[in-house]
């Protein structure tokens, strides 16, 4: 499963390349990172239907997390893939329009990478 | 006849000018003595027949009035109308030594003298009625000046009376505006503390905003330095090293096992700080609803002495309770109240605990019996809940400081120093309330809050 991360942390790459280790060795999970909302549109028209889950994060310099998953939703209508959001502000606003805007999850900051394991496995 | 007149006018002339009936008694009653004489003198003088020499008692009678009138002082003012007099009284004297002692001369011109003594007479009266009339005009100008005295003497009391009024209306004023200074003061100060502590809220927020994240990678970078270690470890169980090395090794992987332990450890307790501080931020938890404040308030009071007899077996304090049982179900943030709740009484059990254990230091405990005293009442649309401690109290520069944020006198990692501050935040914006503190250092400490009841919100 081809996950892409969006955070303008440059860290979260490998934190979550240690985190999931075991899964990215045995290819269960296949990961790529974008530190920006605008990189990763980009990333993903040139890996058209290659990406079935986005991570990504809301509050990012730029094109923020709410607005990259407007974007994904008008242009991507065919093969969507899963969209999860994860925002250290966990207030009802952002969860709410992240809802309505069509994401599939919402994770609050710091992560918990068990939980998140657990949820990516069983989409898997 | 016309000595009996002058004299007779003159006495009375003389009293009714004095007013000596009420102002002199004692000339009064020599001047009525001098009236009967004059009335007796005529009476003598008509029963005598009117003998010739009987003019001389009068002329003698009439220089006695005389001579009276200008050796006492106290007839000083009547002297210009008594000299009048004078002309009349020589006129008689001549014409009457002329009488005796040349009676030829006096047929001859009796008449001339006549006229002249009754011009003399006639000239008293003119005089004295002119003197009378003067006496009058003066009289009344005495009296309208007196009148005016009067009515200037009314207006000036009632001008004194005004100023006394306005002075007494002025002076309220002053009290008042004096007061209305200080309660502006008071206003004043309340409005700078609590933008103080919004700004400084908001700043605490922020902060804890931007810790957060970086915490959050030494969170979790150590943790999964953690599993690297076990991994480590496993790994060199399978290579081909030699025993004394691999435990070297697993030695050192260990240590740095340990450090990586330390580092989530004391980083779980830095972002539970900032989990506390973060609390701020947040507007609100929930919706406000009908609670039960009595049971709600019982139910943290309980919680928290639990909370401290969990650490300390030792620990013991009388639970008081006084709840206004009209209050029923109020409409609060029911979380945010009960974290309110929560630090007021674990700051409370805190601080009689303290005081014991200094007590006891001391060795000076007598009968001090720790207590800690819940009390609601509900009162004209507000809310009113005191929560009272006779522990360790404290001074005026702790009492100013304890709602600001991070402040704490707990030794370090026993407090944050937000539990105050964020109850704060939660009564006053929160709810809308007031939460202010009084305290008596060594005796006690009481937190007030009060809150408005909004009565169409009311369940």
């Amino acid at each position: 499963m081809k996950i892409l991360v969006v955070d303008d942390e440059e860290d979260v790459k490998s934190l979550f390349e240690q985190k999931f280790r075991k899964e990215i060795r045995s290819g269960q999970f296949q990961f790529s990172f974008s530190f920006s909302g605008e990189e990763a549109l980009s990333y993903l028209q040139a890996h058209p239907s290659e990406v079935v889950m986005i991570l990504s994060d809301i509050n990012m310099p730029g094109m923020s997390g709410i607005e990259l998953l407007r974007k994904i939703r008008t242009d991507h209508p065919a093969a969507p893939p899963q969209v999860m959001m994860i925002t250290a502000y966990g207030d009802s606003a952002n969860h709410d329009q992240a809802m309505q805007l069509g994401a599939d999850d919402f994770l609050t900051k710091p992560v918990n990478f068990v939980e998140l394991k657990e949820k990516l496995l069983s989409i898997l | 006849m016309d000595y009996f007149l002058v004299s007779f006018f003159l006495i009375q002339y003389i009293r009714t000018s004095l007013q000596t009936a009420t102002q002199h008694p004692e000339w009064d009653k020599r001047l009525v003595i001098g009236r009967y004489t004059s009335i007796a003198l005529v009476a003598v003088f008509y029963a005598t027949e009117t003998p010739h020499w009987f003019n001389w008692i009068w002329n003698a009678f009439l220089v006695l009035i005389i001579v009276v009138i200008f050796t006492d002082d106290f007839f000083k003012t009547l002297r210009a109308t008594a000299q009048t007099i004078l002309p009349f009284i020589g006129l008689c004297m001549i014409r009457d030594a002329t009488r005796a002692l040349s009676p030829d001369f006096y047929k001859k011109y009796d008449s001339g003298f006549d006229i002249a003594v009754a011009f003399a007479f006639v000239l008293c009266f003119f005089i004295w009625f002119y003197a009378r009339k003067q006496m009058k005009v003066l009289q009344k100008e005495r009296e309208d000046r007196l009148r005016e005295e009067q009515a200037s003497k009314a207006q000036k009391e009632s001008l004194e009376y005004l100023v006394s009024e306005r002075t007494y209306e002025l002076t309220l004023q002053k009290e008042e505006l004096q007061k209305t200074i200080e309660e502006l003061k008071s206003t004043q100060n309340q409005l700078i503390q609590s933008e103080k502590m919004a700004s400084l809220g908001e700043l605490t927020a922020g902060i804890a905003h931007e810790i957060q994240n970086p915490l959050n990678f030494v969170n979790n970078f150590s943790e999964v330095s953690v599993e690297l270690c076990q991994e480590l470890e496993e790994e060199i169980d399978k290579s081909a090293l030699g025993d004394s090395d691999k435990e070297y090794i697993k030695e050192i992987i260990a240590d740095l096992s340990q450090n990586q332990q330390k580092i989530t450890h004391h980083g779980k307790r830095a972002d539970s700080i900032v989990k506390g501080m973060l609390q701020h931020s947040r507007a609100s938890s929930g919706q406000k609803e009908p609670v039960e404040i009595n049971s709600l308030a019982d139910e943290y009071m309980r919680l928290a002495y639990h909370g401290l007899r969990a650490k300390d077996k030792e620990f013991n304090a009388a639970l008081v309770t006084d709840f206004d049982p009209t209050i029923g179900k109020i409409n609060v943030l029911p979380q945010d109240l009960g974290r309110v709740f929560l630090n007021l009484f674990t700051n409370a059990f805190y601080a009689v605990a303290d005081k014991k254990r200094k007590l006891i230091e001391e060795g000076n405990l007598g009968d001090y019996r720790p207590e800690v005293k819940i009390s609601t009442k509900k009162f004209a649309n507000k809310l009113y809940i005191r929560v009272t401690d006779n522990g360790t109290g404290m001074p005026e520069h702790v009492k100013a400081k304890i709602f600001q944020p991070f402040f704490t006198t707990k030794p370090t990692g026993q407090g944050t120093g937000l539990g105050l501050s964020m109850s704060y935040d939660i009564i006053t914006n929160g709810h809308g309330g007031v939460l202010d503190v009084e305290s008596v250092p060594g005796e006690r400490t009481e937190f007030r809050i009060t809150i408005p009841i909004n009565e169409t919100q009311e369940a």
